[in-house]
This record gives C-alpha cells, sequence and structure tokens, in this order.
C-alpha cells in the first residue's frame, strides 16, 4: 500500500460549544498509482483528511501510513519527501518576492538535503526551462520574473509543476483550481492529467466539480459529515452518472447534497 | 565640516554591518526582532573584555561575533519551540542580555583607550606601508587630510565583503530556504525544509553580524558601555528604510548595497543635525526616531500624491473625451 490511513479521528475545539468532529475513524488505503477523486459537501472533512496525510495537522487517534512506514509522528517537513501538494489559494504555494527560477529551485530540493550550493545553476535552470515548457504558458522565457507578478492561473500551473516535477510518492490536490476562472481551471486540470499519467503519480484530489471527479481518476470516493460515504472504482466508477451520484448521497444521507460550491458538471 | 563628514562615513560603513544583520531579520526572515539592542552590546562586551586581557583584537572580534549568533539563536529557540511570538522572543532576550552584558564586562564600563585594537592595528599597518601619503597624494586637490584613511577603507571592505557574502549566501540552497521562510512560510514546509531550524539559523547570523559591528564600534569609540545599543534597532530600521528609499531593493544584491548607503546617508544626516545649534547629544535618539518617521512616511506621501494625480489626469482624459464626443 502507498497510503494507508487507519481509523483516523479528528476533532476541533474538543470539549468547548463548538466542538466539530471533523474526521470519524477514516480508514483508507491507496495502492501505487491510484487517482482518487474526492467530492463532499462543505466541512465534510476533506481538508482536514488532507492536512493530516501531509502532517500539517496530527489526528486525535489513529495512524498514516506511508509506504508501509508509520509516519503518524513525522512532522509536514519530514513527510514531504514523499508527498508533493498544490493548495485551493494560489498565493499558498509560492514565494512571491522570489523569482520563477529560485522557486523551482526550492521546490527541486523536495528530496535532498540543502547544502551551500548555488540554488539555481545553469544546468539546473536548462532543466527548469524544460519543464516549464510543459505548461504551454511561456513561463520559460521568464525565469527571473518574480512570482508575484504572474496571474492566479500561472501560479497556479506553476504550483503544479513544483509539486510535481520532482516525482513525489503521493501528490495531494485540494480543489486546486477553485480560485481560478472557468477556462484557466479547465487548462489547470488539463495539466494535472497530464502530468499524473507521465509520472504515473499516485494522487489525491479533492474537487467541487462532480463532472471532473468522474471524468478523471480510477476511483472515486464521496465524504459528508467526517466519513466516507461512499466509494466506487474500476468499471463501476465508469458507469457513474452525475445524477447517480446525487441519488446515493440521498439514498445514503436522507437529504440533498448541500454545497454551495459544487459544480454539477 | 568634511572631518565631520569624514567620521560619519567611516562609521557608517561600522553600522552597515549592524544594519545588514537587521536586514537579514527583518527583512528577508520578516521577523521584527529586537534582540538586536542586546547582542550589539554582547559583541561590543566580549570584544573589549577580551581585548583587556590581552586577546588579539581580530581574535577577539570573531568571538563577539560567534557569541553574538548564539544570543540570535536562542531568540530563535525562543520563537519556534518555545511558541512565543517574535517580538516578545526578542525583548526577553534583549532584557535578559542587559544583565549578561554587565556580567561580561564586571562594570558598565570597559575603556579600550590604551589598547591594541583592530583599529589601531590597521592604522599602524597603512602608517608603516605608506599607504596615507599615498592616498592623501591623491586627494591633496581637495586640501583635505584625515587623520588616517587606515579605518575608511578597511571598514569600507569589511562591510562591502560582508555584504558579497550574504548575497552569494542568499543565493544558495539553505538561502533560498531562508528567504522563502520569510516569504511564505507555509509553502516552505511543504518543500521539506525546517523553518523551524532556519529561523534559529537566520537569526543567528543576523545578531553575529550585529555583535561584530558591536565589536568594531567598541574599538572604534574606545570603549564598551552597557547603555550603547539602546534604540540600536532603530537606527538598523533607519539605514534599511532610508537605503531602499534612496537607492531601491529590486534584488538581494541591490538591497544589500542600498542597506550600507542608508546605513552611511543616516550618520550623515546626524552628523548634520547635530551641527544644528539648539541640538546636543543627547538628542541623538530623539533625531533617529523622527528620521526613521519621516522616512516612512513621505515614500507613502509621495505615492499617494502621485496616485492621486493619475486619478485626476485619468478623469481629465474622460472628461475630455465625453466633452468632445
Ligand atoms: N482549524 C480548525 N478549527 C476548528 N474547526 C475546524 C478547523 N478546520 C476545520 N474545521 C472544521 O472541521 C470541519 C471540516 O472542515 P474541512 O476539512 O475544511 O472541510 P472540507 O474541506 O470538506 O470543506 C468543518 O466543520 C470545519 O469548520
Ligand atoms: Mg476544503
Amino acid at each position: 500500500m502507498l497510503l494507508a490511513l487507519k481509523q483516523v479521528t479528528k476533532v476541533f475545539n474538543e470539549g468547548t460549544i463548538d466542538e466539530k468532529v471533523a474526521l470519524r475513524s477514516i480508514n483508507l488505503t491507496l495502492a501505487p498509482g491510484d487517482f482518487v477523486t474526492i467530492i463532499g459537501s462543505n466541512g465534510a472533512g476533506k481538508s482536514t483528511m488532507m492536512n493530516i496525510i501531509s502532517g500539517r495537522l496530527f489526528p486525535d487517534t489513529g495512524s498514516v501510513w506511508i509506504n508501509g512506514k508509520d509516519v503518524t509522528s513525522l512532522r509536514e517537513h519530514e513527510r514531504a519527501r514523499y508527498i508533493g501538494r498544490v493548495f485551493q489559494d494560489p498565493l499558498a504555494g509560492t514565494a512571491p518576492n522570489m523569482t520563477i527560477e529560485e522557486n523551482l529551485a526550492l521546490a527541486y530540493n523536495r528530496t535532498k538535503r540543502r547544502t551551500l550550493k548555488f540554488g539555481v545553476t545553469k544546468k539546473r535552470r536548462d532543466f527548469f526551462r524544460e519543464a516549464l515548457a510543459t505548461l504551454h504558458l511561456g513561463l520559460e522565457n521568464r525565469l527571473t520574473a518574480k512570482v508575484g507578478l504572474l496571474s492566479g492561473g500561472e501560479r497556479q500551473a506553476l504550483s503544479l509543476l513544483m509539486a510535481t516535477f520532482t516525482k513525489p510518492d503521493l501528490l495531494l490536490l485540494d480543489e486546486h483550481t477553485a480560485a481560478l476562472d472557468p477556462a484557466r481551471a479547465e487548462l489547470v486540470t488539463e495539466l494535472t492529467k497530464e502530468i499524473v499519467e507521465k509520472y504515473k503519480l499516485t494522487t489525491l484530489m479533492v474537487t467541487h466539480n462532480m463532472e471532473q471527479a468522474l471524468r478523471l481518476g480510477n476511483r472515486l470516493i464521496m465524504m459528508d459529515q467526517g466519513q466516507i460515504i461512499f466509494e466506487a472504482s474500476g468499471n463501476e466508477k465508469q458507469s457513474l452518472t452525475v445524477e447517480r451520484l446525487l441519488q446515493e448521497f440521498q439514498r445514503i444521507r436522507g437529504s440533498q447534497f448541500a454545497s454551495d460550491r459544487a459544480v454539477l458538471g | 565640516m568634511s572631518t565631520a563628514i569624514f567620521s560619519a562615513i567611516e562609521s557608517g560603513f561600522i553600522y552597515a554591518i549592524m544594519a545588514l544583520g537587521v536586514y537579514l531579520s527583518f527583512r528577508i526572515l520578516d521577523f521584527p526582532d529586537l534582540t538586536v539592542d542586546g547582542s550589539f552590546v554582547t559583541g561590543a562586551a566580549v570584544a573589549a573584555v577580551l581585548i583587556v586581557n590581552g586577546t588579539n583584537p581580530f581574535l577577539a572580534s570573531a568571538v563577539a561575533l560567534l557569541v553574538g549568533f548564539v544570543a540570535g539563536s536562542v531568540t530563535g529557540i525562543l520563537h519556534t519551540k518555545g511558541k512565543i511570538n517574535p517580538l516578545l522572543s526578542g525583548i526577553l532576550m534583549m532584557i535578559a542580555l542587559y544583565s549578561i552584558n554587565l556580567r561580561i564586562m564586571g562594570r558598565s564600563n570597559v575603556p579600550l583607550l590604551q589598547q591594541d585594537t583592530v583599529m589601531t592595528a590597521m592604522t599602524e599597518a597603512w602608517q608603516k606601508a605608506g599607504l596615507d601619503e599615498a592616498i592623501n597624494g591623491i586627494f591633496s586637490f581637495s586640501g583635505f587630510v584625515p587623520r588616517t584613511w587606515a579605518i575608511f577603507v578597511t571598514m569600507a571592505l569589511v562591510a562591502i565583503v560582508i555584504k558579497l557574502l550574504l548575497d552569494q549566501l542568499l543565493k544558495t540552497e539553505i538561502g533560498l530556504a531562508l528567504r522563502a521562510t520569510g516569504d511564505n512560510k507555509q509553502m516552505v514546509s511543504s518543500f521539506s525544509a525546517n523553518t523551524d531550524w532556519l529561523t534559529i539559523f537566520g537569526l543567528g547570523l543576523s545578531n553575529a553580524l550585529v555583535a561584530f559591528s558591536g565589536a568594531l564600534v567598541a574599538q572604534y569609540g574606545g570603549f564598551s558601555d552597557v547603555g550603547m545599543g539602546i534604540g540600536m534597532i532603530v537606527i538598523g530600521l533607519a539605514s534599511v528604510i532610508i537605503g531602499e528609499a534612496l537607492f531601491g531593493a529590486r534584488t538581494i544584491a541591490r538591497a544589500t548595497l542600498a542597506v550600507i548607503g542608508g546605513a552611511i546617508v543616516y550618520r550623515i544626516i546626524l552628523a548634520l543635525a547635530l551641527r544644528v545649534k539648539f541640538l546636543e547629544t543627547g538628542d541623538v535618539k530623539l533625531i533617529t526616531a523622527v528620521i526613521v518617521m519621516i522616512a516612512l512616511i513621505v515614500p507613502n506621501m509621495i505615492a499617494a500624491q502621485k496616485e492621486k494625480r493619475r486619478k485626476k489626469r485619468k478623469a481629465q482624459e474622460r472628461g475630455e473625451h465625453v466633452a468632445s464626443a
């Protein structure tokens, strides 16, 4: 198993009137090469789950395993050796006052010990240029531009590249196209598909777009109130439709799927 | 007059080293570190006591630098491991250092007047080599003859070498992670860098420069005093802000050069201000505070004015369009 969550529970503000059970005894395993899309209503616990996998949050009980190793007590920067991550906020994944090539150099060191050698060398610059060209945004000609000058879509595409060009064992995408306009979102989605296929990355992708969740990946899970309430994979997923998903939700929960941002496709 | 300006520039180079340290914490790490007021004196105290006890002044200055690193690291540990907020971590360390500095010196003031210092050593070496005559020859047209060029030139070189080293450091893999820690902390962790360690290291480095500057200032002024660090952080900030406003900060290399320039300009402004009749030496801190206030407020006002004029122009253009349509 590449990733395993075992009985993971997370409660916020425990013992106060604001107590919120974000995750209830979640079990999830990913085989190498799995591309899992995650949908669910607002507050279902999707982001909390991503944060617990990446080590930004720690579970109250339960454990997180990566490559058969218990990483529950490892901190975020230690787990980052295995994980590439793109956030919803295009500002979150890059350093605005540093140049494109400096950002890439920082990301390049994800799996390597940092030294007092120069971060941007001629050889690496060629490599960065090549990698940037795959985004088809012309960023390869703007290596020394500050990232703060890029548009949201450009920044998100760059974040995606930075998270993936070092081939992480696990890629975590948390609504990484939600803050973009439809055209840019489509572009970043296409890039995501290309990159995941090219490197055969094991991927967990949260999306508010049901049609996208059906179109991408080999597995789909639906979350609600801190639980995984529905799962489909392989042929079953292939034959799913948005209507079927909504029906499933109503059947299991006895209520309408509620998400102000959900795009039904 | 020219002597006053000459010494202003001379001491400007020495204080520039401190300002580079402040630039590193405030600008690169985005950490408002107030340790500076204490660590500056720590550097002075360590160097002074070592020199009085017969240590080679160059070695004494190097030790001061290392002790400054330790002081800054402790502030970093208080913040990252102790989860104390940045301002408070610095203030706590600053207060703690006040007592530590008194302990190091054993009293509140250690004079260095009869001692061999970096400054006397350089001056002697220059005299032996006859360099002063040579330089005075070049500048003979100006009719200005300083007591020696040795300190001016060596301190300029030291400040510039430190600036260049800092520029290079900030381009290394560790340096990039350091900069990103101040720019987007969350993102740095997701690329395997330990922001705790980087903050501790960065603050250590910053205060190493501050303490080194303190050691040199003590040898330049001929004494170490427990009160010599009061308001040092404001002087450092003044240098950074004035420098950035006057010389720009588009790249790191540009910004660090600007900081040196800012430190010198600050010294010159201070020297000129002190020539105003009713101002006295005791007013230095007030003058410093006013300089920083002006340096902070004026650029904003200018920018706001420009923006206003631009808007007005735009409105007029539109108005003319409407009128002609
Ligand atoms: N840091 C936090 N403190 C308190 N409550 C939180 C925190 N983070 C998330 N929550 C709560 O936990 C629940 C799950 O949140 P989240 O995982 O962000 O949902 P999703 O990403 O599925 O929309 C929500 O009710 C949210 O309000
Ligand atoms: Mg979320």
